[in-house]
């Protein structure tokens, strides 16, 4: 693409470095910023200067946080006797986001993956294990809430050999059939595991 | 099962063909580079969703093209299935029947089955076990939904380990390495039961068969050499754990499975001649065929490529005499229209002939 300004190129290439942003996008937006008042993009940039500064990973669960300690390790009614551990940020939205869990977190920062260059060693897991070794843990159940996949399933595997040790309940959230969904849409495999994992009917 | 019409379009050599076949018997003669085997390639193609010839796709586009399409009419007793392939660049392959796509391509894998026998058969006895192993796995993935999912899950896994030994520089987490191993106990454990239990199916069909090729007296058969028949997959990779940290790669499992083919108890690979293996090889394709066939409740299509030329006239005489009484739709290709008019002489069944000429296809009157 070829711009007519050294400045809006220079923005454009910036921002098509963000996942999901290609150099049209990034124009539109680009232009956008020039037509609107000077106060949006100085607002734009501030927030996202503070955000990059600010920010910071809880040091118990390493969610997002604005302290040291993130709102839910804080939270005075939160469950401190179960751990939920997630692949990403994301995960602990979503479930957030349901209002069925009132339990505390553990973000890994992704999954095992050694094709993808990704180890055991790079993700939180060895601060999870010292979580439930500390001395004041009351931790008595360890729910693995990771992807079905392939590097989810060697995730679980793994967390779960690594605190067998301590002696604490592992549980893996259900898989099956996804609710609202059409039984005859379901792939072979989630409906094969969701007979041989039925459930009482109640 | 019967292929009633085929649609090409920029497929290989041809650039636009469409030809109706005969339930029966299809013959199909030209010369070397006419366009034979990838007309029985496309049919293939709509099978197994990829080419017997060429893995790569893009290179099936027919040259100077960007796009490439197959279309077959199938009947399955009185269901009228069409399955359609289509290739587009920036597109990732689609197949279709009549009209929906699959989202895996995997789960169209064995609902046409059809079964090719080719002059690169004889590969199978040669060559190393590698061949073998996908000759089995492919054939068993189209009788057993489950293992081919198996089958996937293993090798992924088998690839994250592999990927493991080398991540760390020779020094891996035990721990990981022992859940991979964990994850991959099940998965191994149902191959290699399947590959036993199928096994006792394919060893008296495949024996039939040679035999009534070749009038042997020795019995023809196939012996399956895997670690698992020593000890579970933990016990294994615990055991050659030094050997996979050394090598940077896994040294057991099923992966290194082996099939020996056997004509009394001589090994076909080392003892057998050129003879024997070649009607060895056909007998497989043929076993394949009746056993999919046993497990369908109906007939696959076979392909028969260019096979006469490795037999002598009483195996023909021999293969003729099947094809006129067993087998269901069956397509054959001979460089020699001649020869092919003179075995064909003698079979009272629906023969149509075919001349392939530079992507066109004919049919003889």
């Amino acid at each position: 693409m070829d711009f007519s300004s050294r400045l809006i190129e220079e923005a454009v290439n910036q921002i098509a470095r963000l996942p999901g942003i290609g150099k049209k996008t990034a124009l539109r937006l680009v232009l956008h910023l020039v037509r609107e008042k000077e106060e949006l993009t100085l607002q734009l940039t501030e927030a996202l200067n503070r955000l990059r500064t600010q920010i910071r990973f809880c040091k118990t669960c390493h969610n997002i946080s604005d302290d040291e300690e993130c709102a839910i390790c804080r939270g005075p009614k939160r469950d401190r006797n179960v751990i939920c551990v997630v692949e990403d940020v994301r995960d602990v939205m979503a479930i957030e986001n349901t209002a069925q869990y009132n339990g505390l977190y553990h973000v890994l920062g992704g999954v095992i993956s050694p094709v993808n260059g990704i180890g055991p060693a790079d993700l939180n897991i060895e601060s999870l294990v010292a979580r439930l070794q500390s001395g004041q843990s009351t931790v008595n159940e360890v729910i693995l809430a990771l992807s079905p996949t392939l590097e989810g399933d060697t995730t679980a595997f793994y967390v779960h050999k690594r605190i067998q040790p301590t002696n604490v309940r592992v549980s893996v959230i259900a898989r099956g059939v996804p609710v609202g969904g059409d039984l005859e849409y379901a792939d072979e495999i989630t409906l094969g595991r969701s007979i041989l994992s039925r459930t009482q009917f109640s | 099962m019967i292929l009633r019409r085929l649609s090409l379009i920029n497929y290989r050599n041809y650039e636009s063909a469409e030809v109706e076949f005969s339930p029966r018997i299809n013959v199909l003669v030209g010369a070397n580079g006419s366009g034979k085997t990838n007309l029985l390639d496309a049919v293939y193609y709509l099978s197994f969703t990829r080419s017997s010839r060429q893995p790569l796709d893009s290179l099936n586009v027919r040259h100077g093209q960007d796009h490439f399409s197959i279309r077959g009419d199938f009947e399955i007793r009185d269901r009228r299935d069409t399955v359609t392939v289509v290739l587009q660049p920036g597109a990732r392959k689609s197949v279709r029947v009549n009209g929906s796509e699959y989202s895996r391509l995997s789960d169209h894998i064995g609902k046409y089955p059809v079964v090719l026998a080719d002059p690169d058969d004889v590969d199978l006895i040669r060559e190393g076990g590698e061949i073998r192993r996908r000759f089995f796995d492919i054939l068993i993935s189209q009788v057993d939904a489950i293992y081919l999912e198996n089958l996937m899950r293993y090798n992924n896994l088998l690839k994250q380990r592999n990927s493991l030994l080398r991540l760390a520089g020779g020094r891996p987490d035990t721990l990981a390495l022992e859940s991979y191993d964990g994850l991959m106990a099940a998965p191994a454990a149902y191959i290699y039961q399947q590959r036993k239990a199928f096994l006792g199916r394919f060893i008296p069909v495949f024996d039939r068969y040679f035999r009534f090729l070749v009038d042997e007296h020795e019995t023809a058969s196939v012996e399956y050499v895997s670690g698992l028949d020593e000890m579970t997959l933990e016990e294994g990779m615990q055991r050659n754990r030094e050997r996979d940290l050394v090598l940077q790669r896994t040294n057991f499992g099923v992966h290194r499975d082996d099939f020996r083919f056997l004509l009394g108890t001589s090994e076909m690979k080392k003892f057998g001649s050129q003879g024997q293996r070649k009607t060895m090889v056909i007998a497989m394709r043929l076993a394949q065929w009746d056993l999919i066939g046993a497990d369908k409740g109906f007939r696959p299509i076979l392909l028969l490529d260019d096979i006469f030329d490795k037999l002598d006239d009483h195996r023909i005489a021999k293969l003729l005499e099947l094809m006129r009484n067993a087998f269901g739709q069956l397509f054959v290709t001979d460089a020699r229209p001649d020869r092919t008019a003179g075995l064909l002489r003698n079979v009272n069944a629906d023969v149509s002939v075919y001349t392939v000429s530079q992507g066109t296809i004919t049919l003889q009157q």
